[in-house]
C-alpha cells in the first residue's frame, strides 16, 4: 500500500486545493493520520474510495475526539518605566517584573475516520476533521453518502460529542433519548445532578447524594 | 451539502404502499422477546408488509468509553468482559491487543496458542447459541436451542475451570494471560473438541435440509455484497453476502497465519447463507483448534517483563481489531501519557451491522422481520455500549 506521504501527495492532484497534514502518530504502532480541511474533506473522501489503487471502499470506525482548550502559561520579564524618588530627585528608572502570562489555545471537536480496503486488502488509513471551535462551529461535512457505514456511527458522535454532521440524511441522538441536552462525551461534561433515589450511594456517589439532598432541603425550607 | 449529492447516498429503497387500508404503526420492543434485551423497532406496516423501519437503541447504555478513560488500563479489561456478554473472552483479546499495539509489547507463543484456542471456543459456542435463537425465533421452541446450549454448556465449564467464570471471564492480560493452561484444562478442551463434530452433524441433521427452516430463511432478507462492503458489515453476515474478508486471514493477527482453514463464502446472502456460514465457520474452527491443541508449546504464559504497575503508554495512538465471532471488533485508544486514555473507543461490531436491517426488512411480510433481526446476531450490551 501507499505510504502516508504519498496518499497525502496524490489527494493533493487529485482534488484541487484540499489540504492534507500528516499528523504524527507517537506511539510504537506508528499509524499516522491525515487531517484534512473541512471544506474538501467530502472530495478527498470521494476520492479515496473511488481511486483505483487505493480503492478504500470500507469504512470501518468514525468517532469523535475533544479536545479542550489548552492554558498555557509561561513567566515573561516584562519591563516597566518606574518613577522613583533617588536621594529626593524623582527620576524614571526602567524595573524588570516577572509576569505570568496566559495564552489559550482554542479547542476543537474532531472527527476520526478508519479505512481500509476489501477489495485490496489492505489499510488502514486514518482520516481526521477538525470543527472550528467546541461552542459554535462545530459543523462538519457527513461522509455518509459516500460510506453507508458511517450513518448510525455519526449519528452516535453527534450525540456524544456533538459535532453536527451536515448533509447526513438522518441525523438525531441514537443512544441517548431525544430530549437530552448536553453531549456526554464531552472532556468538561457534568453530570446531571439527579441524586434523588439512589439505591446504594457510596464514595463520590454518596457525597453528591448527600450535595442534592442538602440543596434539596435548603430550597424547601425557603 | 446540495440537492445531488444527498440523493447519492446508499439509502434504503423506498417501498410505496399500495393504498387500500391504512397503515399500522407498531413499536416491537424494547421487551418483545425476540429482541435479545431492550431494543427496539418503529414499524410501518401496510397490511403485512413492513413499509418503514426505524431501530431505536439505548435502553442499555453505560457509556463505556466514557468509564474507560475514567479507569486505568488493567482496570478497563473486566468491562469489556460486559460488551458482548456471549464472548467475553474475544472481547478481552481484542482489548489486550489494542495496548498491546499501543505499548509495542510482544506476547509470548503459548499465550497466542491459548488465545487461539480460547477465541475459537468461543466462536463455536456463540455461533451454536445464534443458530439456536434464530430457530426459537422461526416456531421451533426450544429443541435446537437446547442442543446448542447442551454443547455451550461443556465450553462454559472449561472456562470456569480456567478463569473462574463462566462469561465474565476477565482473562487475557497485556503481554499474555492471567493464569496458564494447564495440561488437565488442554485435555479437557481435547476432549470437548473431539466431541463436538458429532454435535454439529446431528445439529445440521436437525435442521439445515428443514423444510420450514429452508421456507423461513431463503430467499429472506437479502444483502447484495456491494451494500454489505459500504454500510461497513462485517463478520458472517458479510462472508454469507459473499464478500472474502475474514480479520483472521487479512490481517493475520496473533498466530493465524500458522492454520490452516478455509473461509466459508455464501452466494445468495440470505438468512440461509447466514445459518449455513455459521455452520462451516464452526466447522473450520474446529480444524483450527485440532491444529492448536496438537502445537501448543511450552513457555511462559504472560511476558514476565510486561509492565503492570505504572502502566503509562507514551502519547500517541493505536487502532487495534479482531475476527470476534460477530463480526470486527476494534477498540481505538489515545493515550496522552497518563495512567487512563485520553479516548477509549469500541467499534462494535453488532451496533453497525444494524445499520442496513431496515433494508433488509422493507417490502418483507411482519414475520420475517424477527427471524431477519436473529440472523444479525447481535447483543445489547454492546449495541448499547
Amino acid at each position: 500500500m501507499k505510504t502516508v506521504e504519498e496518499i497525502k501527495a496524490a489527494i493533493e492532484v487529485a482534488v484541487p486545493g484540499a489540504r492534507a497534514e500528516i499528523v504524527p502518530n507517537g506511539s510504537p504502532s506508528a499509524e499516522h493520520s491525515l487531517l484534512l480541511d473541512a471544506a474538501h474533506a467530502f472530495a478527498v473522501a470521494k476520492f479515496l474510495r473511488d481511486d483505483a489503487e487505493l480503492k478504500l471502499d470500507f469504512l470501518s470506525n468514525v468517532t469523535g475526539v475533544d479536545w479542550l482548550d489548552k492554558e498555557t502559561t509561561e513567566k515573561v520579564k516584562v519591563t516597566h518605566p518606574v518613577e522613583k524618588e533617588v536621594d529626593g530627585v524623582k527620576t524614571i528608572v526602567d524595573e524588570t517584573v516577572e509576569e505570568t502570562k496566559k495564552t489559550v489555545t482554542p479547542g476543537y471537536l474532531e472527527a476520526v475516520y478508519h479505512l481500509y480496503s476489501m477489495a485490496k486488502k489492505h489499510g488502514p488509513v486514518i482520516l481526521r476533521i477538525r470543527t472550528g471551535n467546541r461552542s459554535d462551529k462545530v459543523e462538519l461535512p457527513s461522509l455518509t453518502p459516500i460510506w453507508r457505514a458511517a450513518e448510525f456511527q455519526e449519528r452516535e458522535v453527534f450525540d456524544l460529542f456533538g459535532i453536527i454532521f451536515t448533509g447526513h440524511p438522518d441525523l438525531r441522538r441514537i443512544l441517548m433519548w431525544d430530549e437530552f441536552k448536553d453531549y456526554p462525551m464531552r472532556r468538561d461534561y457534568v453530570d446531571p445532578d439527579d441524586y434523588e433515589y439512589e439505591p446504594t450511594p457510596h464514595d463520590e456517589v454518596l457525597k453528591r447524594a448527600q450535595a442534592h439532598q442538602a440543596a434539596a432541603k435548603t430550597e424547601a425550607a425557603q | 451539502m446540495s440537492e445531488s449529492l444527498l440523493e447519492t447516498w446508499n439509502r434504503p429503497p423506498v417501498i410505496e404502499a399500495d393504498g387500500e387500508g391504512e397503515l399500522l404503526e407498531i413499536s416491537m420492543g424494547p421487551h418483545h422477546p425476540s429482541t435479545h434485551g431492550v431494543f427496539r423497532m418503529d414499524v410501518a406496516l401496510d397490511g403485512e408488509r413492513v413499509i418503514k423501519l426505524k431501530p431505536v437503541f439505548g435502553y442499555l447504555h453505560r457509556n463505556h468509553e466514557q468509564i474507560g478513560q475514567t479507569v486505568g488500563y488493567l482496570q478497563m479489561m473486566p468491562y469489556t468482559d460486559r460488551l458482548d456478554y456471549f464472548c467475553s473472552l474475544t472481547n478481552n483479546w481484542a482489548y489486550a491487543l489494542t495496548v498491546e499495539k499501543l505499548v509495542g509489547q510482544a506476547v509470548p507463543e503459548r499465550a497466542e496458542y491459548i488465545r487461539v484456542i480460547l477465541a475459537e471456543l468461543t466462536r463455536i459456542q456463540n455461533h451454536a447459541s445464534t443458530i439456536g435463537f434464530l430457530t426459537q425465533e422461526m416456531g421451533a421452541s426450544g429443541t435446537p436451542l437446547m442442543y446448542a446450549f447442551r454443547e455451550r454448556e461443556k465450553i462454559l465449564d472449561l472456562f470456569e475451570s480456567l478463569t473462574g467464570s463462566r462469561l465474565m471471564c476477565n482473562y487475557m492480560r497485556f503481554g499474555g494471560c492471567r493464569v496458564d493452561m494447564s495440561e488437565a484444562h488442554l485435555n479437557a478442551a481435547r476432549k470437548v473438541v473431539a466431541e463436538l463434530p458429532q454435535f454439529i452433524d446431528e445439529f445440521e441433521n436437525l435442521l439445515t435440509s428443514n423444510e420450514i427452516l429452508m421456507a423461513r430463511c431463503q430467499g429472506i432478507g437479502v444483502v447484495k455484497p456491494e451494500l454489505a462492503v459500504n454500510a461497513g458489515i462485517t463478520g458472517p453476515m458479510l462472508r454469507a453476502a459473499g464478500v472474502n474478508y475474514d480479520i483472521r486471514k487479512v490481517d493475520r493477527y496473533g498466530i493465524y497465519d500458522r492454520f490452516s482453514f478455509r473461509v466459508p463464502l455464501g452466494e445468495h446472502g440470505d438468512i440461509y447463507d447466514r445459518y449455513m456460514v455459521r455452520v462451516l465457520e464452526m466447522r473450520e474452527s474446529l480444524k483450527i483448534l485440532e491444529q492448536a491443541l496438537k502445537d501448543i508449546p511450552a513457555g511462559p504464559f504472560v511476558d514476565p517483563k510486561a509492565k503492570i504497575r505504572g502502566f503509562k503508554p507514551k502519547p500517541g495512538e493505536a487502532y487495534g481489531r479482531i475476527e470476534a465471532p460477530k463480526g470486527e471488533l476494534g477498540f481505538y485508544l489515545i493515550s496522552d501519557g497518563g495512567t487512563s486514555p485520553y479516548r477509549f473507543r469500541i467499534r462494535p461490531p453488532s451496533f453497525i451491522n444494524l445499520t442496513i436491517l431496515e433494508d433488509m426488512c422493507l417490502g418483507q411480510n411482519v414475520a420475517d422481520v424477527v427471524v431477519i433481526f436473529g440472523s444479525v446476531d447481535i447483543v445489547l450490551g454492546e449495541v448499547d455500549r
